[in-house]
């Protein structure tokens, strides 16, 4: 079964996989109201992404994109979870102030690039506090 | 190794300071977790993104932090705002957002951070040295300081600034360490037509490119005029922080990191080699242009702020002329700047060309500019590659001979001959 390497935001989610073809940026990319891509620039543009795992391989773009993704943790709207190959501090503190301001967990997982691929070939997953992922 | 907590970090930690600097230090902690650093380090100054409004939860941690009574422990700049508080009359949002906006204005300013409301507080007197250490957030900020001014900041998001701010401490790593400053990838800019590399315009074309290139890796540019301005690498870095997660760059012979190629790289070979051509940066710069319209509607200028050399620039460019009568044309700054605009009566004649000055915020970022009827033109990449989807609106990318030139007239007008091979 797929784990990650590590556990930057440690808890449990399952969802569909929805693999972005492009890194995106919370800021700018992703409306917090709607859960959607609005980056007119990346391929997967409209696609929601509200209680998804969403993979991408790194993050990218503005410092704000911790407020967006703590806003839409907040409001609902945020991925049930995001694997990364990356660490980014930018996303990890979005999530780090939800769960701190409302108690609210959305796990973060980096994998290794062959994690990733098997992951993404999955139609939907389970995720483990201990950073498992399994098939749905 | 796991993080060790020195007796400070522990004592904040565990409340002795006040439930404030208690969840400040859970929240450095935790992204020092997640950055595997093994220990924290001593900050001498922060700036601050999460001032910007972007929802109740931005606003509910602040109001927290403040009402718990926390204190910024270290000189501490505010990036932009939602709103222009000297030209209020602007701001064409809703009540309640503008209110809200409002009071995250008023909680970071009483945890003591300073009301600057810029996104380039490299722009003013103070601002950190060589080899210090910051925790500054904000793309283009985050950029400048470390490959501009030598100072180290890692790639950090909002949230971690105040609590970096509030306790004192950073985690030791990332951009913070010798090692992950040095280049692994090289951008040789020697093929690109002097004449292009004598102007401003191609320096965010080259940053564009090259962020979309690098991913999260830190590049060297080689093949560069010596010495180029502090404008220029802002061009740079900005719109590599856009295009990508561009933190940290160098270019020989202008940034301090980077006297040569080889410390630039750290005495090791890069990983990888990229010569960019005349083609390349045609290319980049037309991923920055949307819009086909002739019609012009508006010119934005200073994404980043703009600084008073870029003012000097856009009053000589302009010269007696005036804005055309169908054009909005703003220009972004911070107040320092605006200050000294004043002081040399420039404000009083980009009022009367019909140049809006914009501070404390940003075009892109709030609802400030009228409607407008046909292309918006930048010189700025970021604004380019923000625009259309933050705005709605069509974008075209010049370089800012290009931005007046085409508000004087009316329509959208370039200087393609520049961009040829030779």
């Amino acid at each position: 079964m797929p784990k990650a390497t590590r556990t930057l935001i440690a808890g449990e989610a399952h969802g569909e996989i929805l693999e972005l073809d492009e890194p995106l940026s919370f800021w700018g990319g992703f409306e917090s109201e709607t859960g959607t891509i609005i980056d007119q620039a990346h391929p997967q543009v409209g696609q929601s992404l509200v209680g998804k795992i969403v993979m991408m391989t790194v993050g990218r773009g503005s410092s704000s994109a911790s407020s967006v993704l703590a806003e839409a943790i907040r409001d609902g709207t945020a991925p049930a979870a995001l694997i990364l190959q990356e660490s980014d501090e930018i996303i990890v503190l979005g999530a780090i102030v939800a769960d701190e301001i409302y108690g609210t967990v959305m796990p973060i997982l980096l994998v290794d690039d062959a994690t990733y691929r098997d992951v993404a070939s999955l139609t939907a997953a389970q995720i483990s506090a201990d950073g498992q992922i399994d098939p749905r | 190794m796991p993080l060790t907590l020195d007796a400070r970090d522990q004592a904040l930690l565990d409340g002795t300071a006040g439930p404030a600097a208690a969840l400040a230090m859970r929240v450095v902690v935790r992204t020092a977790e997640s950055m595997e650093a093994e220990h924290l380090l001593d900050i001498t100054g922060a700036h601050i993104d999460s001032c910007l409004y972007h929802g109740q939860a931005g606003l509910d941690f602040a109001q927290r932090l403040a009402d718990d009574g926390a204190q910024v422990s270290v000189p501490t700049t505010l990036n932009v705002s939602s709103l222009d508080l000297l030209h209020p009359e602007l701001y064409r949002g809703d009540a309640h957002t503008r209110d809200q906006a409002r009071a995250l204005m008023n909680a970071y300013e009483a945890m003591g951070c300073e009301p600057t409301w810029t996104c380039a507080p490299y722009q003013m007197d103070a601002r950190p040295r060589l080899g210090e250490n910051v925790a500054w957030a904000e793309s283009n900020a985050i950029v400048f300081a470390n490959a501009v001014l030598g100072a180290r900041t890692h790639r950090y998001g909002d949230f971690l600034d105040i609590a970096a701010a509030i306790t004192g401490r950073a985690p030791a790593a990332g951009l913070h360490l010798d090692t992950a400053r040095h280049a692994t990838i090289v951008f040789d800019v020697s093929a690109v037509p002097a004449k292009l590399l004598d102007l401003d315009v191609a320096y965010p074309v080259i940053g564009h490119h090259i962020g979309k290139l690098v991913g999260s890796a830190v590049p060297v540019i080689v093949g560069a005029p010596a010495g180029l301005s502090e404008d220029r690498l802002k061009a740079i870095g900005s719109a590599g922080a856009s295009s990508g997660s561009l933190a940290m760059f160098h270019v020989v012979g202008s940034t301090p990191e980077a006297p040569d190629l080889e410390t630039a790289c750290g005495g090791r070979v890069p990983t990888d080699r990229h010569t960019i051509t005349a083609a390349d940066l045609r290319t980049a710069r037309d991923q920055l242009t949307t819009s086909t319209n002739a019609r012009l509607g508006a010119i934005s200028l200073g994404t980043p702020h703009y600084s008073v050399p870029e003012f000097a620039r856009l009053i000589e460019l302009l010269g007696d002329r005036r804005i055309h009568t169908d054009v909005h044309a703003y220009v972004n700054t911070g107040r320092s700047v605006a200050h000294e605009l004043d002081l040399r009566g420039w404000s009083a004649r980009l009022a009367d060309a019909g140049v809006q000055l914009v501070t404390d915020t940003c075009t892109y970022i709030t609802p400030v500019m009228a409607d407008i009827h046909g292309t918006a033109m930048t010189d700025s990449a970021k604004w380019a590659y923000y625009a259309p989807g933050n705005l709605g609106l069509d974008v075209a990318f010049g370089s800012v001979e290009d931005c007046v030139e085409s508000a004087v007239r009316g329509e959208v007008v370039r200087d393609e001959g520049v961009w040829a091979d030779a």
